[in-house]
């Protein structure tokens, strides 16, 4: 096996076998929601129509809890060192954690999002745009994330400054996520553009996030 | 086949500060460097610098014999204060990731295991280990992959002395093979025949 795919293995088995990160991102993504109508009373209209915008950013906010960790466990360990030591470049080594990253925190938060947009009586034809819109836009919630996270490897309480350093990098995704959906439940508006924007938004991360992370990571080797 | 690591006039800052200044030193395939002094007089950094994390503010590093094409750290093995062990993952797994991901065989394995006494915990999660066993299942990434070149931190610390015993036979036959060894060390690692770099203390404030 490659060591892309060895390195993502081994940090997908490790998430699996810790389930801490995870389950603490679902259950901050659970709590945050279900304050919502608390919150803001049992107004059904109003509750649909904030709905995809509450789902999205809690679904930022609960991704962010888990970046810290994403390089922090392997620089405490020694493990950084020796990956950076292998054939795989250091760009790639970044990828293969932000690809872990996303499988394993991403899609479970994506998978809850539906059901969590029960509690806030989203509109039924919204689902499939809400579905489409966080599988393709989460790429880049992880990939903007490890260059966060790579940023403030060494950075004494790096949690705060990841999230003021990537929480504005996500406001593209989060805009045009949020216009997707509501183009599908107000109409006009095109889905089609909104999804597009999107997905290219991830794109872009794809090439961006790995060599900034690379090189933030580098900075900080010595 | 590498033939020898060659440092000349190598200059290290770390912050501002001049940490080595004017090393050089030249070590052939079969030989070891012991590199000694007193604390924080740079041991760490050179090793750190020849491994490729840290850039030299001037001077060279230069393999004799190796593939242009690759960076010197990829002939390196570099075992420091960490171990780079994943407490929950097993003995077998961490070995076997590492054998993977640096691209050496799988059959060399059972080999590695039995060459640092670990065979008896191959299937236990490496978070119940002892800080020494730890020790073990960190240096046994030197065996998981053939690299010319091992640069050792302080390898034999939590080590016991039949451990210690054992690793000073893994190092001779590394060197009996070709293989180079650049060790920062307290302890006599049993390596009568090796090159010693002695880093003394005095350093200025960089300019």
């Amino acid at each position: 096996m490659s060591p892309f795919l060895t390195l993502l293995r081994r940090d997908i088995t490790l998430c699996l076998r810790e389930g801490a990160a995870t389950g603490t991102a679902l259950g901050f993504y659970l709590v945050v929601v279900s304050m919502m109508p608390l919150g803001l009373g049992p107004d059904l209209n109003l509750l649909s129509r904030i709905a995809p915008g509450i789902l999205w950013i809690g679904l930022l906010l609960a991704a962010l809890l888990t970046l810290p960790r994403m390089f922090e466990a392997d620089a405490e360990d020694g493990t950084l060192d020796a990956l950076s030591m292998g054939s795989l470049p250091l760009e790639l080594v970044c990828l293969a954690k932000a690809i872990g990253h996303w499988l394993t925190t991403c899609i479970p938060l994506c998978l809850s999002a539906p059901i969590l947009g029960l509690l806030l009586n989203l509109d039924l034809a919204a689902y499939p745009a809400l579905a489409a819109t966080l599988i393709a836009g989460t790429p880049a919630v992880s990939l903007l994330g490890s260059v966060g996270a790579a940023l403030t490897l060494r950075a004494r309480k790096g949690g705060v400054l990841i999230a003021l350093l990537v929480l504005p990098l996500y406001i593209p995704t989060l805009i045009f996520g949020i216009s997707a959906i509501s183009a599908v439940v107000t109409p006009p508006g095109s889905f089609t553009s909104s999804f597009l924007m999107v997905t290219a938004v991830s794109l872009v991360s794809l090439v961006i996030g790995p060599i900034a992370a690379a090189a933030a990571l580098r900075a900080q080797m010595g | 086949m590498v033939l020898s690591l060659v440092a000349e006039a190598l200059s290290i800052e770390r912050g501002d500060r001049l940490v080595l200044e004017d090393i050089g030193f030249s070590v052939a395939a079969g030989e070891a460097l012991l590199v000694t002094g007193p604390n924080g007089t740079g041991k760490t950094t050179l090793l750190r610098t020849i491994a490729g994390f840290l850039k030299p503010s001037s001077g060279s590093l230069h393999l004799l014999g190796g593939d242009p094409q690759h960076d010197l750290s990829q002939y390196c093995h570099y075992a420091g204060h960490l171990d780079a062990v994943k407490l929950r993952l097993t003995v077998a797994e961490n070995l076997d990731f590492w054998a993977e991901y640096l691209g050496g065989q799988a059959d060399k394995q059972r080999e590695a295991l039995a060459a640092f006494d670990l065979t008896d915990l191959a299937d236990v999660t490496a978070g119940y280990l002892s800080a020494g066993q730890r020790r073990r299942l960190g240096l046994t990434r030197l065996l998981s992959a053939d690299r010319s070149i091992w640069l050792l931190d302080e390898p034999t610390v939590s080590l016991d002395d039949d451990s210690r015993n054992r690793f000073a036979t893994l190092v001779k036959s590394h060197l009996a093979g070709g293989g180079i060894v650049i060790a920062a060390t307290h302890v006599d690692l049993g390596l009568p025949a090796a090159k010693q770099l002695h880093l003394a203390t005095s350093r200025k404030a960089a300019a």
